[in-house]
């Protein structure tokens, strides 16, 4: 019997991911432990801490360049800087969560049976608490995440996604009002990622069936077998196309690119909207921090193949996401389509398979996740005695209600819209121009057409709340707690300081911008 | 004194005084007035001191500044001038505080901040100031976007009627425009080093055919700015619904960004493809004067009226440029600023009558002059202006035009002559219609008609009369300016002035 070699772990490269499932872990115990008046303090400091203590992990880590855990994970300069943007845009979604004074008793109910205005929904008002299963469930989906844009082989891959996964569609049934709504979504979510999960699955099972193909080489699903694979085999490539189209209808739902999008709106019209937030933001990073490594590691010898292919899917995203924002009349689902369309935009920075591209993208991700929790932090704020005040017509005369907050929304939109100064404008061309030097002309033109189309909406919520005349209906905008104001603003200094001076933060993805094989 | 940091100064200081404008207390807005013009004074009196400095026969560009922003995308602050940003900027520098003058009493009518108005119309100079002053395309392209964020705020919290559609209508226009043009900037990058200078740019070679679409995203986005016919039809709404300041300065200066832009940008950078499509724009040019003007005299409603005499004043300048000689190119460059000072006028004028009447449509006057002579003297007189008659500044503009198309292209020539007859023909029936004629009943229960022009009003005129006369006869001190940096660009789009043959000039000044 041969001796069991284990592989060698670094434990310091992998503290991160570690922190927030150990923080996760905790979590369910403080659930069990800790009484219940107390607990909502203990899990948002407990939750606080990890994530703080994994960011300071992630900057003591900022120099390693290596593969681990038998070639499971892989920490470089993309990982590092993605790990390093969920955890900062996950600290500020956490803020909004943590958030028990814009609605009294917080945003979440403890479980599906609690009805609205019911004895134990008024007795969370009154400050008992409990709806803490969100800190621990956060924990584990960014635990997830974390590992997500490190996986070096599909498997892993794939088993963060479920990581990751399983606890957001819980998290969207959690909405204290609009239960229906909530529950619906989560459902939806659920449904159609189980799908996607499975998409992934068959695809990476078509992949080891490609990479078995090639005459003295081990068949494998990690990253540099398939890319040896990619350019050495001397097999058909029909189960190299069919594995990687399936994988990635997989990553492009999570990235809400269409056609794989029909969820979005829904559910983030349903979900809590700290939670939207959460997802558009740190989602968002998981999910193109993926694209990246798969698309420019994996398969980078297949670029001639899959780049028109995505291509066509970045322009259909960006038309999709810009048409239909047109026609919404509810906040949530007007910054869902609009989501949908920035997916499209990021996809145009992944097919430019530079250095810059990549840069260029990271910069993209980061500065949207900023710009995009501040203007859900706002959408929390707005609200009458019936919860958030989300339809259109509702906002009308805002500015005069609350100048402040509009203004600060109105910034928001603006940067949505690409105006120069804000991090809207840098991060379109950090994407753009490595588009243009990759001969994407047409991909920018798109971006360019587009984002005239989607600038009409956006200007639509300005008119509505500065030049309209406050209605009998306007609601008046709740003034924030302390979690609250300090997510809106990290959120909103950082949309103006990229775009004003996005020198440093450049600096910092040029450096990250190369994978380790 | 020419090693001042004008520029910048320049640029900053009206964001300084709009961030002290808007910090006053709501309920003291004349402090607020006051403050935003004696700021604005400020500025004038420091373009004037850089007017003096500006050497007109030296280099082509003065006041070179730079200072690194964005190293990893090789952007400056970089700032420049030659003679058509100078001439620019002065235009800038007088004309903000005349408007703000004109306007003391506007923010009052919509119920909205007072002092907000005020910062925006300095933020306004800010931006305006910065596009013409900005040697870096980036820098340009972020001054060019962001000086539509005030312009919305102004029409869309303080105009008149139909105020949000024109808004939004201003907005989209420009922006979309603005949107071409990034993708122009960015593929200028890309193809021309990963730079941004101007003057990089300016020596770097590219092929054929990019130019020739990097062009057009720079032509589309300075087209609709300016606006050339076909992409005229948000002026008449947006000056139409601008509080009458505003809509000064939108047609004086803000639509100038897209000749300006014409001359500093397309027609150096590529010079090939600017040969290419100049039949084209001349061709976008001679229509839009004809089409204006002829809409023109169709108009009941005079800021809308006034706004399409701009747009086929626009054509005029559109055809001096793309004739590509140094007589029509300096008459174009004039035109500029006498189109500034004469619209700017005429628009101040105007909304001091609306002002008085409460209403902007043209069959509600009739006879006004008999209540308000020398506010009727004035307007007549900024019709004059506007139509270029002789002894006005504009005559001499588009005098120059005509003789410098007419040297190289003589059926342009010919027919954009007709758009001289059809000035006289709008603006004469226009000032026939309010001023003259049997007085209108109805005008004598306004009580606002029987005050005729208040000191205050008469200062925001004066310097403007003034200098539509004095430049009407003596040209000379700006076109001095304005020659060297004409003559420069006619360089770089590699046209030189055709041998003179004594018979067509001769011709021409028939």
């Amino acid at each position: 019997m041969s001796e069991l070699r284990l592989p060698s772990i670094d434990y310091a490269a992998l503290a991160p991911i570690l922190i927030m499932l150990g923080a996760a872990l905790l979590g369910v115990l403080v659930e069990a432990f800790v009484p219940r008046r107390l607990r909502n303090a203990v899990q948002l400091g407990l939750a606080l801490v990890a994530m703080l203590a994994a960011i300071v992990m992630v900057i003591l880590n900022a120099d390693d360049r290596l593969i681990t855990i038998g070639g499971a994970i892989a920490i470089d300069g993309p990982t590092l800087f993605l790990q390093g943007a969920i955890l900062v845009l996950a600290v500020m979604a956490l803020l909004l969560v943590g958030d028990r004074t814009v609605e009294r008793g917080g945003a979440f109910v403890a479980h599906a049976a609690v009805t609205a205005e019911s004895a134990e929904d008024r007795r969370q008002a009154e400050g008992v608490g409990g709806a803490t299963e969100v800190y621990p469930l956060m924990s584990f989906a960014i635990g997830g995440m974390l590992i997500f844009v490190a996986a070096n082989d599909l498997l892993t891959m794939f088993v963060a996604l479920e990581v990751f996964s399983l606890p957001l569609y819980l998290l969207c049934a959690l909405a204290r009002r609009r239960r229906l709504l909530s529950q619906e979504a989560a459902l939806k979510y659920f449904m159609l990622g189980a799908y996607a999960s499975a998409f992934f699955l068959f695809g990476v099972a078509l992949i080891y069936g490609f990479t078995s193909g090639i005459p003295g080489r081990t068949a494998g699903v990690d990253f540099a077998t398939v890319h040896a694979a990619v350019t050495e085999s001397p097999s058909s490539p029909v189960l190299l196309f069919a594995g990687m189209a399936l994988l990635a209808i997989g990553l492009l739902f999570k990235a809400a690119a269409a056609p794989f999008h029909v969820w979005t709106p829904d559910v983030y019209q349903g979900a809590p909207t700290p939670i939207t937030g959460f997802m558009a933001a740190c989602t968002k990073v998981a999910a193109f921090g993926a694209l990246l490594r798969v698309f420019h590691v994996a398969f980078a010898g297949a670029s001639w193949d899959f780049t028109p292919v995505l291509g066509a899917i970045a322009v259909l995203t960006m038309l999709v996401g810009a048409v239909l924002a047109v026609t919404q009349t509810d906040i949530k689902r007007l910054l869902a389509y609009s989501s949908i369309a920035n997916a499209g935009y990021l996809l145009v920075g992944v097919l430019a398979p530079s250095r810059e591209g990549l840069s260029g993208t990271m910069f993209y991700l980061a500065a949207y996740g900023f710009s995009v929790l501040a203007a859900f932090a706002v959408v929390t704020l707005v609200r009458d005695a019936d919860g958030e005040a989300t339809h259109l017509s509702r906002w009308a005369g805002l500015g005069r209600r609350s100048p402040f907050f509009a203004a600060i929304f109105t910034f928001i939109l603006l940067a949505f819209a690409g105006i120069p100064l804000t991090s809207g404008f840098t991060s379109k061309f950090a994407v753009f121009g490595p588009a243009l030097e990759a001969n994407q002309a047409w991909l920018v033109i798109a971006g360019v057409l587009t984002s005239m189309v989607l600038a009409f909406p956006y200007l639509r919520v300005v008119v509505m709340m500065w030049l309209s005349e406050p209605g009998e209906s306007t609601p008046t905008v709740t003034v924030p707690g302390a979690l609250t104001s300090a997510a809106l603003v990290i959120g909103v200094l950082a949309t103006l300081v990229l775009g004003v001076v996005p020198g440093p933060l450049l600096d910092l993805t040029t450096g990250a911008a190369e994978f380790v094989r | 004194m020419s090693n001042f940091p004008f520029l910048s100064v320049l640029t900053v200081a009206p964001l300084v005084g709009a961030l002290v404008v808007a910090l006053l207390p709501r309920s003291r807005p004349d402090l607020a007035k006051l403050v935003a013009f004696g700021w604005s004074l400020l500025v004038l009196v420091l373009s004037v001191v850089m007017w003096f400095a500006f050497s007109a026969g030296g280099d082509r560009f003065q006041f070179r500044e730079s200072y690194p922003w964005i190293p990893n995308w090789g952007v400056n602050f970089t700032f420049e001038v030659d003679g058509i940003a100078l001439v620019m900027l002065m235009l800038i520098a007088i004309l903000v505080p005349l408007v703000i003058l004109a306007s003391w009493h506007d923010a009052e009518a919509s119920r909205r901040s007072v002092p907000a108005y005020f910062a925006l119309l300095l933020v306004l100079e800010c931006t305006m100031i910065g596009v013409f002053a900005a040697a870096d395309v980036f820098l340009f392209y972020v001054f060019f976007e962001v000086m539509l964020v005030p312009m919305y705020f102004l029409i869309g919290s303080y105009g008149g009627h139909q105020r949000q559609y024109a808004a939004v209508k201003f907005f989209l226009y420009s922006l979309v425009g603005g949107l071409f043009m990034l993708a122009a900037v960015i593929g200028l990058w890309v193809v021309g080093g990963k730079t941004f200078d101007w003057q990089a740019l300016s020596q770097a070679e590219f092929a054929t055919d990019t130019a020739r679409w990097l062009f057009l995203g720079f032509f589309v986005a300075f087209a609709i700015k300016a606006p050339f016919f076909p992409f005229h039809t948000w002026l008449p709404d947006a000056g139409g619904a601008a509080p009458a300041g505003a809509a000064a300065l939108l047609v004086g200066v803000l639509d100038k960004v897209g000749t300006f832009g014409i001359l500093r940008y397309c027609l150096p950078l590529f010079p090939e493809a600017s040969r290419w499509f100049a039949p084209w724009a001349l061709a976008l040019g001679v229509i839009g004067i004809i089409y204006a003007a002829l809409l023109a005299v169709g108009q009941n409603d005079l800021k809308r009226l006034v706004s399409y005499t701009s747009i086929a004043h626009f054509g005029f300048i559109g055809v001096g440029i793309f004739a590509f000689t140094t007589q029509a190119g300096t008459g174009a460059v004039l035109y500029m600023l006498n189109h500034g000072l004469a619209t700017g006028l005429l628009f101040l004028v105007v909304g001091m009558l609306i002002a008085r009447r409460g209403s902007a449509l043209i069959s509600d006057f009739g006879g006004a002059g008999k209540l308000v002579p020398v506010l009727a003297g004035v307007l007549f007189f900024a019709g004059l202006a506007s139509l270029a008659l002789p002894g006005t500044a504009p005559f001499v503009s588009e005098f120059l035009v005509l003789i410098g198309t007419f040297t190289v292209n003589k059926p342009v020539a010919v027919i954009a002559t007709l758009g001289i007859i059809l000035a006289a023909a709008y603006v004469l029936w226009m000032v026939q219609r309010t001023t003259q004629g049997t007085l209108n009943p109805a005008l004598t229960e306004v009580e606002g008609m029987r005050r005729d022009l208040t000191l205050r009003e008469k200062v925001v005129v004066a310097p403007l009369i003034a200098l539509i006369v004095l430049l009407g006869f003596y040209p000379k001190p700006v076109t001095d300016v304005i020659n060297p940096a004409v003559q420069a660009t006619m360089q770089d789009v590699g046209k030189s002035d055709p041998a003179p043959e004594v018979g067509s000039v001769q011709e021409a000044a028939k």
